[in-house]
């Protein structure tokens, strides 16, 4: 083996199939107490499984180092600074691990009888008290698993309300900036979205927004999607003349919540024209990213449209909580059971910890990482949008790809060499090789400092050395990776090959 | 530099025309795919599938973008390169021989209307840029 | 506060180089008009001994099931989940990290999902399983999507009375936008399982495809085998939720009887129920249909050195790339929970899968063969996996757990009549691996005593 590719931990690890030996297993099964049934007495043989499934045959320490191994591999917020744009990288409380581990917590079943789960019941009741008043809302459903899950619900909500008006409508205005999530969810609910370009100083203006509604016809259109602070780290300044034309026209204000770490404490947005927005737990409220997920991504609304809420909701009659599934209007479940309650323990946890003061400071404390960032590298990356930015900022490689032939993606692959996780790249589309860094508060001045260091290093290095740049990175266990070859000849799944496996 | 070859037609969809007759081959141009960069993947239609002019009839994917393939002719389609299902990298390659995507059968004298020839295709490509 | 680092002095450095006084100033782009006036209205915040005291409190206001006796199933199995699967995914660097957009960084992540997906693949008897989805009723919904997708010029999907009433409710839910998509409910014969008769009726060129459940909502093993059969007959597909994932140890895979995919739900598996979530969504299918699954795939590759590796693939089908024509809206799944039902898989293995299901279906016959002597098994001719349904002597279910829950200490099951009031009369009754025999005795007793 080479030793530079293992720097004294071993990274290239086999697959688990790879592993083990015929005949072992990791298993603590108890004993059989009573006769073994045989299933042929009951089923047909063609109802049968001929051959077992294929899975690994490894013993509980070959899976314990083979899963260890793999972790670290991992970049990861414990690791290190992770400034992945719109995704809000915020530290990962230790405490709220232990919270929901709680037996009273883990080990319950949701088709318990209420009587005996008050105590989750009252958790879901008072988190959705304290998101209602973050964000300004009326109600709040916990069902939808993640972002995009909620706003999923959402839209289906405000479908609903059209519906009950008569008209489902048709149209739904999508900034040219909005996570590809939008207008996704759009189509999913049987509208068509329709485009609107935010105005040259990367916000959306009104009398855009007029002339989309007079385009397509106004009463045509059931709402807007927008992402606030939008997907450039830019508060929409003018949402309420927004909202106002919307709803002139009967149409609904849709806010992608996303960020809503740079407003806790500065906008209640459901009380200034937003009708809808969905929170994200696993972003905003510092529960796990979890490698994609669980996630959890709530919606509140507004009071009228209280009425096409998820269905159950859980409802306080005098000092008892209680399911309510009876909701007619309700547009019904968007999963089963009662949501990603594991994760709605820990963002309660972390709510309570914080309380009011501590999440305005949050705010305070990401907006001013994200604007010391880009202060600090204004003048060696393209600003596109000169002006104050709120959690997160976003530069372009336009000039420097345009001098060195470095790009974005080179940037991202140095920026691993250094031990920094790179930030979203190529997004928004609308910035020509988008870097959006999105610090967070949870990191501290001198982290901040030393990732503006880097930056500036590796500016440097693509004047003087560009193909240090294109060649990155050189200090990780792989190089670049064939995206190309993957999707060309896509590979899903591990096969067994004869007499290859435990060789 | 892009190439285009000279008795084709095109379309402003950067699809090429080959017109044998009644027989049409269709590809794309040297110029769409330097802009779609490494091609993995080519939707196909199936033979006789009718195809009408400006409409939709297949896709053609690189890893990081999705496009339309519309029809530059109405007919119905002959033959499909079904090269192209394992190895779409052939349109890289060689995208006016071996690279082309379908033929399609067309019937009325009217089928390369509003087709350009290799000149104005090529200020339609300089337009663009 | 703990998890803010920044000092007076820091926050007026900063504030120096940006070249602002006040953080506040920073946040002019809000109008004043708009801004929070006042505090937000939220308890006082609390140090971690008061945070420990406070959730412990609302802890024990539930129930934990524990070593309780509990035969309470239902979508919700209650496995015995090896400390290892936690201890493994509580690894700082597997749930501190995210999306693996940047594959260098992110090979822990991507191997896992890959082994996953091999995994799910394999149990499931497909070629392709995707890095997960929410849980099994979306999966559900995006199956009937999927189903529609493929089929494009087909209006209908019909789907079994014995899917799972939320993941039955839950397609409905998400189809409800889509105009030219009508879902069709397949009735239950009286003996409780799909009823192929009407299915035969209701087939037509008009059917994109089938969604049934197996073992469905009464623990009834469905002959799936026959469904594919009625549905090819008009070239319809057939995905069938699998009700119980650990049944596939001894149950024919979905891919091996037909079927064109399949979905199910991994909750119970990957770690302790969490009043119902986060669960882990299942979906696999025939390599055909790869391009029109929603979610995101993980593909082996090579490096620049030709060394293997693994990186999200096919992102075309997906919302980041094709935005309004995308497979799903999909972003974040339940990567973390995939991890940990493909560790725990892994711990199991080959034998140990196939012992686990063996153990509840040994269990679940001993205890069917006593209540049938009883008289109350509902569907007695049926063929069931860990699951089945008790015809409750007195006509009300939710009465009778809640007698015997309180005289017996037991947890008899779950009344059906919580999802439909023509059940009333039903208990539905799973036994897994963690119930004893002393357990099983006792629940017969308990049924014996309210006869």
């Amino acid at each position: 083996m080479n030793p530079i590719e293992t720097r004294g931990i071993l990274y290239h690890e086999p697959l688990i199939f790879e592993l083990g030996a015929e005949g072992r297993s990791g298993a603590s099964l108890p004993k059989l107490e009573v006769e073994e049934a045989d299933p042929r007495d009951e089923f047909d043989s063609k109802q049968l499984r001929e051959k077992s499934p294929d899975l690994p045959e490894v013993s509980e320490v070959e899976v314990v180092r083979h899963y260890t191994r793999l972790s670290q591999w991992n970049h990861s917020i414990d690791a290190g600074f992770y400034p992945l744009g719109s995704c809000t990288m915020k530290h990962n409380p230790r405490i709220n691990e232990v919270t929901c581990r709680l037996p009273g917590f883990a080990d319950i079943h949701p088709y318990q009888d209420e009587s005996e789960l008050q105590g989750a019941m009252q958790i879901i009741w008072e988190l959705e008290r304290f998101l209602c008043e973050i964000g300004g809302f009326a109600r709040v459903s916990l069902q939808p698993a993640a972002g995009a899950h909620g706003e999923l619900t959402g839209l289906m909500m405000i479908r609903a309300h059209h519906v009950k008006n008569g008209n489902p409508r048709k149209w739904v205005l999508v900034p040219d900036s909005a996570h590809g999530t939008n207008p996704a969810s759009v189509t999913l609910n049987g509208y068509k979205p329709k485009q609107i370009a935010s105005g040259e100083e990367g916000i959306l203006r009104p009398e855009d927004v007029e002339r989309a509604m007079e385009e397509v016809g106004g009463d045509e259109v059931a709402a807007i999607m927008i992402t606030n602070p939008n997907t450039l780290g830019l508060f929409e300044t003018h949402i309420a003349e927004i909202a106002d034309i919307m709803h002139r026209y009967g149409a609904m204000v849709y806010m992608d919540g996303a960020n809503l770490n740079a407003l806790m404490g500065y906008l209640q947005p459901g009380k200034h024209g937003v009708d809808v927005m969905h929170y994200n737990l696993h972003k905003t409220f510092s529960t796990p990213h979890g490698g994609g997920g669980p996630g959890s991504g709530p919606v509140g609304v507004v009071e009228e449209l209280v009425p096409y809420l998820p269905r159950p909701t859980v409802e306080k009659e005098e000092e008892r909580f209680v399911w309510k599934f009876d909701r007619p209007l309700s547009i019904g479940r968007v999963r089963s059971f009662f949501g990603n309650f594991g994760v709605l323990v820990r963002a309660y946890t972390y709510i309570l910890e914080m309380g009011a003061k501590g999440l305005k400071e949050a705010t305070q404390l990401a907006v001013l990482n994200a604007n010391y960032v880009r202060v600090r590298l204004q003048g060696k990356y393209t600003l596109e949008y000169k002006r104050p930015c709120l959690h997160e900022v976003v530069f372009s490689d336009r000039e420097l790809k345009k001098e060195t032939g470095v790009t974005t993606m080179d940037i991202a692959k140095r920026l691993v060499d250094y031990g920094v996780h790179p930030p979203t790249v190529y997004f928004p589309l609308i910035v020509q090789g988008a870097l959006m860094i999105e610090p967070t508060e949870t990191e501290t001045p001198e982290e901040v400092e030393r990732f503006c260091n880097i930056m500036e290093s590796i500016f440097d290095e693509a004047k003087e050395n560009p193909d240090v740049l294109h060649s990155a990175p050189h200090n990780v266990g792989l190089s670049r990776l064939d995206e190309v070859q993957a999707a060309r000849r896509p590979k899903l799944r591990w096969v067994a090959k004869k007499d290859e496996k435990k060789a | 530099m892009s190439s285009f070859p000279e008795k084709f037609y095109y379309s402003e969809d950067h699809e090429w025309a080959k017109i044998e007759g009644d027989i049409v081959t269709i590809g794309i141009t040297h110029h769409a795919v330097e802009q779609l960069g490494d091609i993995t993947y080519v939707g196909l239609p199936q033979e006789e599938d009718e195809l009408e002019k400006g409409e939709v009839f297949g896709s053609i994917e690189s890893v990081k973008a999705q496009s339309d393939l519309f029809s530059p002719v109405s007919g119905k389609v002959v033959k499909i390169n079904e090269e192209l299902e394992d190895t779409p990298e052939v349109i890289n390659e060689d995208p006016y021989e071996k690279g082309w995507i379908v033929q399609v059968e067309v019937s009325g004298e009217d089928a390369i209307s509003g087709l350009m020839d290799v000149e104005a295709y090529k200020k339609h490509v300089a337009d663009e840029e | 506060m703990r998890y803010l680092p920044h000092t007076t002095d820091d926050l007026e450095r900063m504030l120096n180089k940006i070249g602002v006084e006040t953080i506040d100033a920073l946040f002019e782009s809000i109008p004043d008009k708009l801004r929070v006036k006042e505090d937000l209205d939220l308890p006082e915040p609390l140090d971690e001994g008061a945070l420990k005291d406070q959730l412990g409190a609302l802890s024990v206001k539930n129930r934990a099931l524990g070593c309780s006796s509990s035969f309470v199933g239902c979508g919700a199995y209650r496995h015995s989940v090896p400390a290892t699967v936690d201890m493994l995914i509580s690894r700082g660097e597997f749930f501190t990290a995210y999306t693996p957009y940047q594959p260098e960084v992110s090979q822990g992540t991507l191997q896992g999902a890959f082994e996953f997906q091999t995994i799910t693949a394999e149990l499931l008897g497909f070629d392709v399983a995707n890095a997960s989805l929410y849980d099994g009723a979306s999966a559900c919904a995006e199956a009937v999507l999927m189903m529609h997708r493929v089929q494009r010029r087909r209006r209908k999907v019909l789907i079994s009375e014995g899917v799972h009433p939320e993941a039955l409710e839950t397609c409905r839910t998400f189809t409800e936008g889509v105009d030219d998509l009508d879902l069709e409910v397949i009735p239950l014969t009286k003996g409780g399982d799909l009823d192929l008769e009407f299915l035969k009726k209701k087939m037509s060129k008009d059917v994109a495809g089938v969604l049934l459940q197996s073992p469905n909502l009464f623990g009834i093993v469905e002959n799936v085998r026959e469904v594919v059969e009625i549905a090819e007959k008009e070239r319809a597909l057939v995905c069938q939720n699998v009700g119980e994932i650990t049944s596939l140890g001894i149950l024919e895979s979905p891919g091996n009887m037909g079927c064109h995919l399949a979905v199910g739900e991994g909750l119970g598996i990957c770690g302790p129920l969490n009043m119902g979530g986060p669960g882990v969504g299942l979906m696999a299918c025939r390599d055909k249909y790869k391009r029109s699954m929603p979610g995101r795939l993980v593909g082996e590759t090579v490096d620049t050195d030709g060394r293997r590796g693994y990186v999200l693939t096919l992102a075309t089908r997906e919302q980041h790339i094709r935005r309004e024509k995308a497979t799903s809206n999909i972003c974040t799944n339940q990567a973390l929970m995939a991890l940990a039902f493909g560790i725990h898989m892994s711990l199991l293995g080959k034998r140990g899968f196939h012992r686990l299901s063996k153990i509840n279906y040994s269990n679940s016959r001993y205890l069917r063969k006593k209540l049938h002597s009883l008289g109350i098994m509902a569907f007695p001719k049926a063929a069931h996996y860990n699951e089945f349904v008790v015809r409750a002597p007195g006509g009300d279910a939710r009465q009778l757990t809640l007698e015997i829950r309180n005289k017996d200490g037991v947890d008899p099951g779950v009344p059906l009549g919580r999802f439909d009031e023509k059940w009333k009369d039903l208990l539905l009754v799973c036994v897994t691996e963690r119930n004893t025999r002393e357990q099983m005795d006792q629940l017969v007793t308990a049924f014996e005593r309210h006869m």
